[in-house]
């Protein structure tokens, strides 16, 4: 009896007394059968803190179930839900409609991924270049001494990587990345952040080997230094300057 | 790619030791026909001339190589471009050379 009440409840928009609406235009494309994408119109009322992934999830709900969309934690910590909300990548759970001050929110797949269906992308090329740069610390021994437990690190230390362990891989940085759109072989912002985060990390004796893998026809040089990776980052790392300071590496500047 | 950058400071700073003569002597009359042969025919600066020019046929074709890369990708597309801006970098330091060459000989 519980459940036919819950589910009765659920009929019912928790967003449908708000007397404020937005138009919700959503980019509907499936690859398998669409020859181009279709923008879709939803009216769905919004509160202060209705967010991006609020509105796509009631117009999921009750108005037309086939809106292909991923997300999972909604508090931007699983890297999900990202997409192009008006014309730049964000988190859609991390968007709120009333931030945007617009009356049309469009929403889109990221650019420079293969699109799964509407708002979906694959992440496959993401996660091979991510994985192809070993991103773990490579140590041979352990030493760790014997009365310790860890690897201690001083704040200066860690100071100069922290910031780039806070990459959630939600594809942002390589979604806003121009020299994505053009080079489809390119490792992209995100592992190249990822490469510094680890070569940065004085526990790693690893750097040689990821030197090596950037140091491609593809590889980090051909960054043109935008800065539309940094800018778009939900997480407020910078993959712009960790890609200048890897550089540094290969250069010689820095050892 | 770090040749890129190296043949653009070396270019730099070359090419500075060049836009310095034309001031040194001054501008209209450093571009003199006799004033041209005669920077020619001074080896140093003739060598200095050859370097500029090898320099910065390596740095632009490079460069080219690396526009026409990210422009298009495939194995095939990459090696063609990549030889073809090898060939034409030869064509133009050989053809650079020869001015340069014929000049400082006095066979213009």
């Amino acid at each position: 009896m519980a459940q036919t009440s819950s589910l009765a409840e659920e009929k019912t928009s928790s967003l449908a007394f708000s007397s404020r609406t937005i138009t919700l235009r959503v980019a509907k494309f499936n690859p398998k059968t669409d020859h181009e994408k279709k923008w879709i119109d939803f009216q769905i009322p919004y509160q202060k803190w209705t967010t991006v992934l609020d509105a796509i999830l009631e117009a999921k709900k009750y108005l037309d179930h086939s809106i292909a969309v991923r997300y999972s934690c909604r508090q931007a910590t699983c890297g999900s839900c990202g997409m192009i909300i008006n014309g730049r990548p964000r988190l859609a759970c991390f968007t709120k409609i009333s931030e945007l001050n617009s009356d049309v929110v469009t929403v889109e797949p990221m650019k420079n991924f293969p699109i799964i269906r509407d708002l979906t992308v694959s992440f496959d090329r993401l996660f091979k270049t991510h994985n192809s740069l070993k991103p773990f610390i490579i140590r041979e021994d352990s030493d760790i001494p014997e009365k310790a437990s860890e690897l201690l690190q001083t704040p200066e230390e860690l100071e100069k990587y922290i910031q780039f362990a806070n990459c959630i891989k939600c594809g942002l940085c390589n979604s806003a990345c121009p020299t994505m759109a053009t080079d489809s072989s390119f490792i992209g912002p995100q592992a190249l952040a990822q490469a510094y985060r680890y070569i940065a990390d004085n526990r790693d004796k690893g750097k040689d080997d990821r030197l090596k893998i950037i140091d491609d026809s593809h590889g980090i040089w051909r960054c043109h230094f935008a800065g539309s990776c940094s800018q778009v980052c939900p997480k407020g790392v910078d993959p712009a300057m960790g890609i200048q300071l890897l550089r540094g590496y290969l250069l010689g500047f820095r050892s | 790619m770090k040749i890129h950058y190296g043949t653009a400071l070396a270019a730099v700073a070359l090419v500075a030791v060049h836009i310095l003569f034309r001031l040194t002597q001054g501008f209209a009359e450093s571009l003199q026909y006799e004033s041209v042969i005669a920077n020619y025919q001074f080896l140093p600066y003739a060598g200095m001339l050859e370097i500029i020019l090898i320099l910065l046929s390596i740095h632009g074709f490079n460069g080219l190589r690396t526009i026409l890369i990210e422009l298009k990708q495939g194995h095939s597309y990459e090696k063609a471009v990549t030889y073809g801006c090898i060939a034409a970098m030869a064509a133009v330091i050989l053809y650079g050379s020869r001015t340069i060459f014929m000049t400082s000989v006095g066979m213009i």
